[in-house]
């Protein structure tokens, strides 16, 4: 099995999900599941294949680097949980 | 119920322009529909005042003789459409009660083509899921039922909500998006068309992202060629999507009812899988005939990476997904649940925003993208993804589009696969395919099954030939006939 409970833990932890204890063995269950299923990539021969990366096959666009939206916090800070003047208000980080 | 709602899009059009009614009276039908189907769920949010203020706009701009494309016609819009003032979720509880300070690229544009909005529509979560059944505002009810009975079908997912309305006549059209079939498939379960038009055509700008490098938005539609005139309006280049082609949008309408006479269609053999129902194989080799008949060439052709599609594509979408939802911090938008520290503040708001199946693709996405793992499982289906793009590449020096089912059964009931991860995925079998090479796809509804539930069939066409796949659509539609509606029960 790719994936035990303390894979599941670790996993949550870097994607920051608090998962609940009861939740561990099923979403091992789970992901192995579907990683097992995945496994039958190892099937085709990738020997020398240039990894696709993006379907559009122009370059990234360039543009003159001058400010062209912005200057509106009030619209910034509409939808913010917690704000205060014109800033987000955030849990204290540095103690 | 006013016929109002019955019209298409290019009759109710016709009808505003020769003043044979006002917007107002079209937008008033459809609110009053939009009301009396609430069993159905397929609205999350109705917004009939801005309907009608639009409305009145509309008509006034019609008595000025400065009537746009769209004038007047009332859209549902699906809510990972950004748009400015109304709540927008993604149908997730971590948006909480979002409302943009800005508008969608896509949705700006039918604006400014002079569409009217009814509301917003219901979808899977962050559009992952196949049966509109991770919605935060839960499923939305298909208005078809399978012949004598009332067992409560999916419409598909993610786009369910617009395909709904669009099949139970509360809107005109809808908007969709589609990462991995969630425009054709659910097109295809509620009889409608929906085209997913080549990854750039639509801007992103403002759509709620999945996975970036292969979400597009398109329309649903009752006829091919309201999908067409939809399509037209919401494309264009947008320098505020990378991604966004600078390319030319042409008259997609133009396309529907030229002659496909000798145009080669392929059939891909990889599509014919264990286990497919007869009768889509039937409607299938049906669509090959009618093709026939209409002086196509028909050309048997291999997509041998096939099989690969789905497992790669579930690796390419959770891993962008991952990263493209770590926006979600609680910080700066939607929900936060306060924890002891920062990091618990992030932990428990994700932990309480996110729905199992988002969460779970999350988890999936973290895992192949983390050190050690990322060679294996990231890296290989990017190079599994390249070899489907070729097999495409291959088809395409000797067809000019395919023709395939479009998913692998009629809808199915509610709850059916709820608790098997991978046999939901297994709807997207046939349409995925051309997520990950970036093509236009459209599904047309073709015919019902024995319990006289419809039934789609997939065209597939080179990057940019939209207009081949409205030419063939337009064919298949005619030859089908298809005038089923669900009856209303709702």
């Amino acid at each position: 099995m790719a994936i035990d409970a303390a894979t599941v833990r670790k996993v949550a932890k870097l994607a920051r999900i608090a998962e609940p204890e009861e939740r561990i063995e099923p979403l091992a269950r789970e992901l192995n599941g579907i990683l097992t299923w995945i496994e039958m990539l190892n099937e085709v021969d990738t020997d020398g294949v240039e990894p696709m990366t993006s379907v559009v096959h122009q370059g990234l666009p360039m543009r003159e680097d001058v400010v062209t939206e912005g200057g509106d916090p009030a619209k910034v800070l509409a939808n913010a949980p917690k704000a205060a003047k014109d800033f987000f208000v955030v849990p204290k980080v540095v103690e | 119920m006013s016929d109002l709602t019955k019209l298409t899009l290019k009759s109710a059009l016709e009808g505003l322009e020769s003043k044979a009614f006002s917007s107002v009276e079209l937008t008033r039908a459809h609110i009053e529909a939009v009301e009396s189907a609430r069993a159905l769920n397929a609205y999350v949010l109705e917004t009939p005042e801005k309907a009608l203020e639009m409305a009145q706009a509309s008509d006034a701009r019609r008595a000025q003789g400065q009537a746009g494309a769209l004038d007047g016609a009332p859209l549902g819009i699906k809510d990972l459409f950004c748009t400015e003032g109304v709540r927008s979720t993604a149908c997730s509880k971590i948006l909480g009660d979002f409302k943009p300070t800005y508008e969608s690229s896509v949705t700006a544009n039918l604006w400014r083509d002079g569409a009217v909005m009814l509301g917003k529509l219901n979808m899977d979560e962050f559009a992952m899921g196949s049966s509109n059944e991770t919605s935060a505002f839960g499923p939305v009810i298909n208005p078809w039922r399978a012949r004598g009975e009332t067992t409560a079908l999916t419409p598909g997912g993610s786009s369910g909500g617009s395909a709904a309305a669009v099949a139970a006549q509360l809107c005109l059209g809808a908007t969709a998006t589609d990462t991995g079939g969630s425009i054709r498939q659910p097109a295809a379960l509620t009889g409608t068309v929906g085209i997913k038009p080549t990854y750039g055509r639509c801007s992103r700008w403002g759509v709620v992202a999945f996975a970036s490098s292969l979400d597009q938005a398109g329309p649903i539609a009752r006829t091919v060629e309201d999908a067409a005139l939809l399509l037209t309006s919401m494309a264009g280049h947008d320098a505020r999507d990378s991604t966004s082609l600078d390319v030319a949008t042409p008259d997609f309408a133009s396309f529907v009812g030229k002659s496909v006479k000798g145009m080669r269609v392929g059939i891909p053999k990889e599509y014919r899988v264990d286990g497919m129902p007869a009768e889509i194989e039937q409607l299938w080799e049906q669509g090959i005939a009618w093709l026939k008949e209409a002086g196509c060439e028909i050309v048997e052709v291999s997509l041998p990476h096939t099989k690969y599609a789905l497992p790669a594509y579930y690796i390419v979408a959770p891993a962008e997904a991952s990263s493209n939802l770590a926006r979600y911090d609680g910080m700066r938008y939607g929900l936060r649940v306060d924890g002891a520290n920062l990091t618990e503040t992030y932990e428990q708001t994700r932990a309480a925003g996110f729905g199992e199946e988002v969460k779970r693709r999350i988890l999936i996405g973290t895992y192949v993208l983390s050190a050690g793992y990322y060679d294996a499982y990231y890296l290989k289906a990017q190079k599994v993804r390249r070899r489907i793009s070729d097999d495409f590449d291959q088809a395409f020096e000797r067809v000019d589009a395919l023709l395939t089912p479009t998913a692998p059964s009629a809808a199915f009931p509610l709850g059916e696969n709820a608790d098997d991860p991978v046999a939901m995925y297994l709807n997207d079998i046939f349409t995925v395919t051309v997520n990950l090479a970036g093509l236009p796809g459209m599904s047309v509804p073709a015919g019902v099954d024995s319990k006289g539930l419809p039934l789609g069939l997939q065209l597939i066409g080179r990057a940019l030939d939209e207009g081949s796949l409205f030419s063939l659509g337009g064919v298949i539609e005619q030859a089908a006939g298809f005038t089923a509606r669900p009856n209303r029960w709702w």
